[in-house]
């Protein structure tokens, strides 16, 4: 393994930036997040990046590597092309704040609109409810996500097309997929999705799906499904034409 | 010149958006008064969603035997009695509510075959008592909680740093600090203040934390002039993985060592054999071949010496590494693929008992652990030690001053038990919040003094003014880990300790001399040296409480006093800020239990 490595990392802020090179000492089994601190400590000490656990569990510190959304704890340098400069930037979907850090303060907005659980009345008299394990899996598999937005920074309609305003992101729909769901939810989301969340802007590239560090498969589990709810409740053809005769 | 700062103002501040701030803080907005939340990261991101066994709750799902009076009593028995009792009856007593609560807010535990929520077993607890999400209970519990949040009329305050509680007489007034993404101050005026900003961890070399542990409530409560209690009592988990660097301290599942995953240093020898507690010995299985047994469910045989109490087996790995029988990157092997030799298909069963630790080692490490031993050593873990509090309350020994979850001591006395952390943040979150509103609502507002905001910003700004020609915060903080690893970690000497101290006092000095280069937007050098303090607080803390107590008990071995001392056992310690800005260190006896509660302790012992 190769002794040390260059990393071309963009920093700047909202008013723009450019690409500066560090070369640093490199160990084996460093992740590409190890050689961002190293460079904080020895070259770059204001270097914005954002992070947390360091573990792959809470998504802080998502970047694009050589062009790919990937979480930068969890990347390896062993995993990449060290005869090369390991290109960093931040996320393409959301507005620079400086350096590798981005301004995802959208997504808490989005959230906010989405109508909140509500659960069906208990079960039990002591107030609890009986659900069945294979019931709760499908659900299991959205709640993996541990909000990254990676799928948002690869997503077509936000990255290319910036319909921030319009669309809510394959995050969300997993969201909304969990609560539309969820064994014990009694809201219905499903005009939403149509009118405010415009669900049919997404044409199923799986892009989000391919990036997910969770292996969430979205396309196929959680925004088809979605798809296919909007379908039946607004454009079912037989009820279409009944409501015609 | 005076310094710029936005304001806000609200009844409840509460500091952190882990599981006990968001807790604390949903209560005291369901109490009708205005909340503020004020956390250094994004939210979600908090270190709860690392929590991975359990929450500990008394539900009897699956034993019916189980209710709060065993569960009480094994966490008294965890703590080696120097536990607040009330705390520990409260907990006991409250937690499986605060679970029941979560389903009702959506989240999704793993369910029993009678469709209600299903628990594990964990050590130290008499009964199945977790309540869990495979392996993401943590992740589940913070989501719960912040999606339910964020419809429950809290205003949040991402990523930004609080530097100074702010005082009028004695009384908490509000708070002070910074955007870590602007750069900007921020006054946050409250007539009460929550403080749950988890643990420590980051003042060790090798930790299972993120970086936000640096210790920042312990203090700020501190310099408040609250009184923190058991700060000596740190626990080490035995098994953290060592390399790759990246992962150092990463948590390895006591599970492997359930699925009969040994034990082995340099030389190839199962160690923990040579070492059995007289206490444990009627316990432990005295050969491999009883051992093995145990681990594939005969209930005849007894446990594995590898499945020791956590500060036992934690101090056995050190022993062995400092002997020169570690393995080549400091720790000792942890061995499960050698179970080729008694069952077939062994690495199908592996992958189908540990699929996350299958993934974390071939992910991150490049290695089978099917086909080659891990390397592991002990991880700094979690903080017993913390802000003292009143026990049905969570208010500090300063007015309006409230903290909850690992910020707060009392519940796990000298040692905690797994699973009791996750049931700690929901139960004295809840009470921290319903207490601190109905402070809010009885003592109006303190009144800022702006003095003590000039102070602070001043002393903030410091870093600026020295520049690229000061101290680099990063080196600052690697030397205090490494130092406090190294000295005041699983196995303490008075000489060690006391160079610590030294050593500590040195880096103050050093860290008052920080320089930071470019602006205040976003510049993780100056974020780094504002924990700086904080951690060197927390250091001194801990140290000096481990100076002072001369026995062993729980989390805190002294080789130079290896036993157990029952005059130790009634005190617990209490530190302080003097008058002259000394670090005060002073014995306060631990809580009378009522006769009740003394008699569940005797009958279950």
């Amino acid at each position: 393994m190769a002794t040390q490595a260059m990393f071309r990392i963009w920093r700047g802020d909202a008013n723009g930036g450019g690409f500066s090179d560090y070369t640093v000492p490199i160990d084996d089994g460093m992740v590409v997040l190890d050689a961002v601190h190293r460079i904080q400590a020895q070259q770059a000490p204001d270097l914005a990046v954002r992070w947390n656990c360091k573990a792959g569990k809470c998504g802080s510190c998502s970047a694009e590597i050589n062009g790919m959304p990937k979480l930068m704890c969890m990347t390896r340098l062993s995993d990449l092309n060290l005869e090369m400069p390991v290109i960093l930037e931040p996320m393409h979907a959301f507005p620079p704040i400086r350096d590798l850090v981005t301004d995802v303060s959208w997504n808490f907005r989005v959230k906010k609109t989405i109508k909140k659980f509500r659960p069906r009345t208990p079960d039990a008299p002591d107030g609890t409810w009986r659900m069945q394990q294979a019931d709760v899996d499908r659900v299991q598999e959205f709640r993996k996500c541990i909000e990254c937005f990676l799928c948002q920074d690869v997503c077509h309609v936000l990255r290319e097309h910036h319909k921030h305003e319009e669309f809510i992101g394959p995050r969300f729909l997993v969201y909304v997929a969990a609560l539309e769901m969820h064994p014990l939810d009694t809201e219905d989301r499903v005009k939403d999705l149509k009118d405010k969340y415009n669900i049919g802007y997404c044409n199923i590239t799986t892009c989000c799906r391919q990036v997910c560090p969770e292996f969430i498969t979205i396309t196929e589990n959680a925004i088809i499904p979605l798809k296919e709810r909007v379908v039946d409740q607004f454009f079912d053809p037989l009820k279409k034409l009944l409501h015609i005769l | 010149m005076s310094v710029e700062y936005q304001e806000y103002s609200y009844d409840v501040l509460v500091i952190g958006a882990g599981g006990a701030g968001l807790r604390a803080a949903i209560e005291a907005a369901a109490c009708g008064v205005k909340v503020g939340v004020v956390c250094k990261s994004l939210l979600g991101k908090a270190h709860t969603v690392m929590a991975e066994g359990g929450v500990a709750a008394a539900l009897a799902n699956v034993d019916d035997r189980d209710n709060w009076k065993v569960h009480f009593s094994d966490t008294m028995r965890g703590g080696q009695y120097l536990n607040n009792c009330r705390m520990a009856e409260l907990h006991a007593k409250e937690a499986p509510d605060r679970v029941r609560e979560l389903e009702a807010w959506g989240a999704l535990f793993d369910r029993t075959k009678d469709g209600r929520i299903l628990q594990r077993n964990f050590g130290g607890h008499r009964y199945p008592r977790l309540a869990h999400v495979g392996d993401r209970t943590g992740l589940e519990m913070i989501r719960t909680l912040q999606d339910h949040g964020i419809h429950a009329g809290m205003e949040v305050h991402m990523e930004c740093t609080v530097v100074s509680l702010l005082m009028d007489s004695g009384r908490v007034a509000g708070a002070f600090g910074y955007d870590r993404e602007k750069g900007h101050f921020i006054l946050w005026r409250a007539k009460a203040v929550v403080l749950a900003t988890g643990g420590i961890g980051r003042a060790f070399k090798i930790t299972s934390n993120s970086w936000e542990y640096t210790g920042d409530g312990h203090a700020l409560a501190y310099r408040a002039g609250a009184e923190l209690l058991d700060m000596e009592f740190v626990q080490f988990h035995p098994t953290g993985m060592v390399w790759p660097i990246s992962v150092r301290g990463l948590l390895v599942t006591e599970g492997v060592r359930g699925e009969g995953g040994v034990l082995r240093n340099s030389e190839g020898k199962r160690f923990m054999f040579d070492d059995i507690p007289d206490l444990y010995k009627e316990q432990t299985a005295d050969s491999e071949e009883e051992g093995w047994r145990y681990t594939q469910g005969d209930k005849n045989a007894r446990r594995p010496p590898e499945l020791l109490t956590r500060d036992h087996v934690a101090r056995c790995i050190n022993r062995e590494v400092k002997a020169g029988r570690g393995s080549p990157h400091g720790g000792v092997y942890l061995d499960i693929a050698w179970i080729k030799e008694r069952i077939p298909k062994a690495a199908e069963h592996i992958k189908r008992k540990l699929p996350s630790m299958y993934h974390q080692f071939k992910q991150l490490a490049g290695l089978d652990i099917t086909k080659e031993p891990m390397e592991i050593g002990p991880t700094t873990h979690y903080m017993m030690g913390g802000v003292r509090v009143d026990g049905d309350t969570q208010m500090s020994t300063v007015p309006g001053l409230f903290a909850a979850g690992e910020t707060a001591a009392g519940l796990h006395g000298a040692n905690r038990l797994g699973g009791n952390s996750l049931s700690d943040l929901l139960v004295f979150g809840k009470r921290a919040g319903q207490f601190a509103a109905e402070f809010a609502k009885q003592n109006g507002a303190g009144a800022v003094d702006d003095g003590q905001i000039q102070a602070a910003a001043k002393s903030a700004l410091e870093p600026f003014e020295v520049g690229p020609a000061g101290e680099n915060p990063y080196t600052i903080q690697y030397e205090l880990q490494d130092f406090m690893q190294e000295l005041v970690g699983i196995v303490r000497l008075e000489d060690e300790m006391e160079r610590a101290l030294g050593l500590i006092a040195g880096l103050e000095k050093r860290a008052a001399r920080v320089g930071i280069t470019n602006h205040r937007q976003y510049n993780n050098g100056w974020h780094t040296a504002m924990d700086l303090p904080n951690m060197l607080t927390v250091s001194e803390a801990i140290t000096r409480a481990a100076l002072l107590r001369k026995e062993s008990r729980g989390a805190q071995f002294r080789e130079d006093y290896p036993n157990k001392d029952a005059e130790w056992g009634k005190y617990n310690i209490a530190v302080r800020r003097g008058g002259e800005g000394e670090m005060l260190v002073e014995r306060r006896p631990v809580p009378v239990a009522p006769d009740e509660l003394k008699k569940i302790i005797e009958e279950m012992k």
